[in-house]
Parts: C-alpha cells; structure tokens; sequence
C-alpha cells in the first residue's frame, strides 16, 4: 500500500470512528455536566460532576433505575439464553434434515423477523393482560424470543452449513450417537455462531422499548430503556436530561463488557484442520 | 475382526438409478479388499453402506455373521478413514485419537485410554504431535492422526475411502505401504475405496473392480492383471493402459494393424464368427527387437512401425505409435475410453521398451512381442476370448495361500513381540 492509500484509509476509518463515537461522547459528557453546566453551550463540560450517576444509583432517582436495570439484565438473559438453545437446535436439524415443512418454516421465521414490531404491540397488551402475562418477566422475554429466534436461526444455520457433514458421520462411526455427534462434535464447531447469536438476541432484548413501555406497569418488569422515560427533573419545569444520559452510560457498559468478552470467541477460521489441507 | 459378506446388495437412489446394483463380495477375515473403479462406479457408496452411512435398499450385508442391515454405524464396531480426514479441529491430536474411547463411557478407565493412545501413537510415530491441533499439522500427519482414530478402538474391520487421494505423489507412496504395513501387522479385515490402479494393485489382497454400480471381477491382483475377463477390467488395470487395436481373424491369422500374427486354434475357435476383434497389448509386453537376446527373441514375432514420440524415463522408454482403426471400433475404443476416465484425443499404442533402446521421436523401429501374451475380446460383450480359467483358478489358490502365509507370520510376529495375536 501506498502512503496516499494508507493516509485516505486513516482518515476514512478516523471520520467512521469520528461519526458512530459523536453521539456516545455527547451522551458522556452530558452525563458529567451540572444542571447548570447544561445550558451553557459548550461539548466538553467546565466542571465535572458525578451527580446525576449518585442521583440515578443511590438518590432519589434509583428507585426506579435500579429495578429497572435488574429487570434488563434479567430478562435479557434469559431471552438470549432460551434463544440460542432453541435456534441451535433449529438450526441444526434445518441445515443437516431434509422434514416436509422446511422451507416454510423458515420463509414463516423470516416473515416474522420482518414484521414490524409496533404492529403486534396492542394485540398483545390485550392479550397479556387477560392471560395474566402484563407486567411479567416472561410477558416480555415471550415477545423478545418471537424477534431474536428468527434471526438466530438464519444466522446459526448458516454456521451449521460450513460444517462438513464428514465431522458428524465420523463421529457416529467412532461410536457416537446422533446427540453425542451434535454436542461433542458440532456444536464445539459452532461456537462462534453461538455467540454471534447470543450477542445479537442479547442486543435485540436490550435495546428493545417499544415492548418494554407498553406490556409494563411497574417495577415488577419495566426494563432500563422504558424507565428512561419516566424519569423527572428536581421540578416539572426541569428536564431530567442529566440522569437520563448518566443511566444511558450505565446501560451502554454492559453491552461493551459483552462485546469485548465474546469477541474473543468469534474467531474465524475454527474449522482449520478438520479436512483436507 | 470379522468376515464381511455381501449379499446381492442394491442402492437405489429416489430417481431409482441403481448407484451399486446386484453386489455380491465375500471379504474374508483379515482379508484387505480394495473396492476399485472410474468416478462414479458406486464404489464409495458400497463403503458407505458397509459402515452404514447409506441405506441398503436391497440385499443382506453381514458382519461376522451376523445381519448389519438395519444397524446404526455405531453398532457395527467399524473404524472408517474418511478421504478428508474429517479430524475434530477443536480437540487435540491426543483427543481426536481417544475420541472412541472416550465414546464408549465408563468401559475404559484414563490410564487405559492413555495407554491404547499412546500405543497407536507410537505405531503411526505421531508421539511428538499429541497435544497439537490438527490444524497446525500436515497433510501427511493428519492422515496419521485419521489412521490412529481408527486403529485405537480394535474395530472388526478398518473401511479406507481413497485416504491418499489428498497427498502429493511422494507423500502417497510412503503412506501407502504405511497402511499395508499396519494392515499386515495388525491383521484385520479392510476393505479400501481408491480410483488408483497402483494402490489396488499394490495394497490389496484381492480386489474387485466395479463398474457402473456393477462387479466386474474380484481377485487377486494378479489375476486381474494376467488374467482379466473383460476390457474395462484389462483397460483399468495396469500402467501405462493396456493398448486396444482393431484385429481381424481369418482362420487362426490375427492381422494387426501393424502386421499378422498366429494364434492356439481353441482361441480362434471360441472367436469364430465375430466380424472384427478387439485385441489387447499391454506396453511393457513389446520390446524393442535390438535390445532382445536369441531364444526369446524366436518366441515372438517382430513388426516394424513408425514411432512418434518417445519418452525416456531412465529405467524405461515410452514410445508412442499412431495407428488408425476403422470406424467400427474406434466407437467402441472411444465408449471404452470415456467409460475409464480417459480423454485420449488420437488413436496410438504405447510400447513400454528397455531404457537402452535407441529408438526415438521419428523412427521407424523394429518391435517384438510375444503373442501369447496378447489378450483378444469380444467388441459387443466385451468379454475376454483368451482368459484361461484353469490358470486363473492356479493364481487363485497361489495368492489365498500367500496370503495365509502372511497372515501367519503377522500373527506370530504378535506372538513373539508378546502383545498377543490381536483379537
């Protein structure tokens, strides 16, 4: 590479950096401003405080921040976890089986990972609260697994199918059986699809508000994103722009933890050496 | 270790192509069969349904003696060397070895599984790679590490499907006496998948030649070799090919392209009636007539040719000699040429001569060979005119005794090593 190439991708990648990092920063340092420091016009703030972090965690604000972010947590969790179980499975018998119904199956999965979300939402706050599902964890991680599992699916599927099928029938010679080739065998291979999967079903549940506003009532439930929403200032003439961005960071450091954790395992390549070289 | 039969067995494909049709093929214990022929022969497929891999849609397959049809792979007790390898990439060498081991839980204890690991390790010379992964190890290794997995479990019978067909020619030839080295030593009953003539030639026991889903012949090398009983099986066996050339017959005169020659009355008998002959010459039976010494030289007839290239090759020369068939059997020649894999675009005989000959590119040249060694067939069934089955019959007892003698020595071998003649 030239050194006019490697100056045009620097600025390039610094401009992309530059553009996807402007918001965060805004929020960041919104977040370390005073009430005051709000209104003064100016990026950086002139004197950083930690207020709106102590009125969010421990002040008058974490009442409702705090259920909030155990619910995120928890039925992000949960959502991801039953996800990826379920789509592994899918996904396997979908790329190795040949089952009347498959390419429906999957034209279905795919019809309802593209339909709008916002649509369902009143049918199923109506049906929630006549089952007894409103306001509940599973009233939520249900919605969220109808969004994930369709792209988990696609997105395993595609994994599974790099797999050679010689892997799974040597193992079933060396004495395996079809679960033992499948656990032992297949799914080690699969692994960074199982985490890409995880990640993205984990982003989908996290980052979701429309069903987060809308099938909650109170603690019992609401996620981060929803509760955002309900913050208010010192008084109502004050908008509460502090301690919402402050909980937006706190939101954001999980999400980085994951990323940077999973990443690792997302190494391409895994199934060097298992044929021919 | 267990006997394999084969019994009249089909697979039929949804479309009902029969990919294997009407396979019978009795593979002794401790026998090493090579299952041999073209692409598309139905070869892989046959192995494929011996470990059970693919359905049987018709016939009995046992394995000692017992009904395997409708058996899992897992319950056959066969170990399987797959063409790719197919190593375990996220386990080290170590674990793709005791992978079968580690299947069977509870029966092996560690020290055991280490045992029988480092044991097989040793035999393949892989104790230096145990704790790599494949991915950090050659062609030739990974093949080892493939072997190991399947010898480690002391399986009936190892199933080779064209296990070299990933190495470079070199690597090829050391592996493959590697794997008769292993077979000998361990006496155990194999049944090899290859398209290359040499492997089956060089590995096998016996080896049966299929063709189009069907058994051509099964025997023992050198059977096949002297005594084929068709042209797909005298045009697939042996290096260069056998050359095929239009021949006439009248009386008990064959005439050549390249000259006439005498042939046994019973030949010309059973030929009786045939408008055009196909005769068979393998190259290395042609000599040049000036590299050839008195007695033998009188044995044989002498022709001369017009030679158009040469190859020298040190310890032999190839010389090509064009030729023209008329069209009746230049379709068949051609039929025959596709069938076997082969793209020749112009007719000519490949005469193998010794490396002193002196003939080259452009020559006319004086050629020998003795016509008893030529082979004569039948253009429209293709069988062979000149197979003698009464010496077909005498190699057949030849090699099953060679064989047991093997197979004897390997066992006292055993013996004496102190490791016990292997169950």
């Amino acid at each position: 590479m030239s050194t006019g190439e490697k100056v045009l991708w620097w600025v390039a990648g610094l401009a992309i950096v530059v553009y996807a990092l402007f918001p965060v920063v805004w929020i960041l340092s919104l977040s370390l401003k005073s009430n005051a420091g709000l209104t003064e016009n100016r990026f950086w703030p002139s004197e950083v405080t930690w207020s709106n972090y102590q009125l969010i965690l421990t002040g008058d604000a974490s009442d409702l921040f705090l259920p909030a972010l155990r619910n995120s947590i928890g039925i992000a969790l949960i959502a991801t976890l039953i996800a990826v179980v379920l789509a592994t499975l899918t996904a396997y018998a979908v790329s190795r089986l040949q089952f009347p119904g498959k390419k429906l199956l999957l034209t279905t999965a795919l019809a309802v990972a593209i339909f709008p979300v916002i649509s369902i939402v009143t049918p199923l706050f109506n049906i929630w609260r006549t089952i007894g599902l409103y306001d509940t964890w599973p009233g939520l991680i249900i919605p969220y697994l109808a969004v994930t599992l369709p792209l988990a699916i696609w997105t395993l599927s595609a994994f599974f199918r790099e797999i050679p099928w010689d892997m799974e029938q040597a193992a079933q010679v060396d004495g395996a059986t079809t679960w033992q080739a499948f656990t032992k065998v297949i799914v080690p291979l699969a692994v960074p699809g199982v985490f890409t999967t995880a990640i993205i079903a984990f982003f989908l549940a996290w980052n979701d508000f429309v069903f987060g506003i809308s099938l909650t009532s109170t603690d019992a439930s609401r996620p981060v994103p929803a509760a955002l929403a309900f913050f208010t200032g010192a008084s109502q003439f004050e908008e509460p722009t502090g301690a919402t961005s402050a909980a937006a960071v706190v939101v954001t450091i999980p999400v980085v933890i994951i990323v940077l954790v999973f990443q690792r395992r997302i190494v391409a390549g895994l199934t060097n050496g298992a044929v021919k070289g | 270790m267990a006997a394999i039969t084969l019994d009249r067995i089909v697979k039929k494909y949804g479309d009902g192509f029969p990919a294997v049709n009407d396979v019978s093929l009795d593979i002794k214990d401790g026998e090493f069969v090579i299952l041999v022929g073209p692409s598309g022969c139905g070869k892989s497929t046959l192995l494929r349904m011996i470990v059970g891999l693919e359905d049987i849609t018709d016939g009995d397959l046992s394995i000692g003696g017992t009904r395997v049809n409708d058996k899992a792979p897992r319950d056959r007790n066969l170990a399987m060397v797959f063409q790719n390898y197919a190593l375990y990439p996220h386990l080290s060498v170590f674990e793709n070895i005791a992978f079968p081991l580690r299947l069977a839980k509870g029966k092996h204890s560690d020290d055991e599984v280490r045992r029988r690991v480092d044991e097989a390790a040793d035999l393949l010379e892989l104790r230096d790679h145990l704790e790599r992964k494949p991915a950090n190890l050659s062609g030739g290794q990974r093949q080892r590490v493939a072997m190991g997995r399947a010898i480690v479990r002391q399986a009936d019978a190892f199933l080779f499907d064209e296990p070299l067909s990933n190495l470079d020619a070199k690597l090829r030839g050391q592996m493959r006496t590697e794997i008769a080295r292993m077979q000998r030593r361990l006496g155990t009953t194999t049944v090899y998948v290859t398209h290359d003539q040499t492997e089956a030639m060089t590995l096998g026991d016996r080896v049966a030649v299929l063709r189009k889903g069907e058994l051509q012949q099964v025997a023992s090398p050198r059977e096949l070799y002297e005594e084929p009983v068709n042209l797909f099986v005298a045009g697939f066996i042996g290096s260069p090919p056998m050359n095929f050339l239009p021949a006439q017959l009248e009386g008990t005169t064959l005439s050549l392209p390249f000259g006439a020659v005498e042939i046994t009355p019973d030949v010309a008998e059973r030929a009786r009636g045939a408008e055009f002959l196909i005769a068979g010459l393998r190259p290395e039976h042609v000599e040049d007539s000036e590299t050839l010494e008195g007695p033998r030289r009188d044995r044989g007839v002498t022709f001369d040719v017009d030679v158009d290239v040469t190859e020298w090759l040190g310890n032999e020369l190839y010389a090509y000699v064009p030729f023209s068939p008329d069209e009746r059997v230049a379709a068949k020649l051609a039929e025959l040429d596709k069938e076997l894999d082969g793209e020749s675009m112009r007719h000519q005989m490949v005469v193998t001569l010794d490396a002193r000959s002196r003939v080259r590119d452009g020559d006319r040249a004086r050629l020998w060979f003795d016509p008893a060694s030529l082979h004569l067939f039948d253009p429209s069934s293709g069988l062979s005119l000149t197979r003698d089955e009464d010496r077909a019959r005498e190699i057949q007892v030849d090699s099953e005794a060679m064989r047991q003698q093997a197979l004897e020595r390997s066992r006292a071998h055993a013996e004496a090593v102190g490791q016990g003649a292997p169950a």
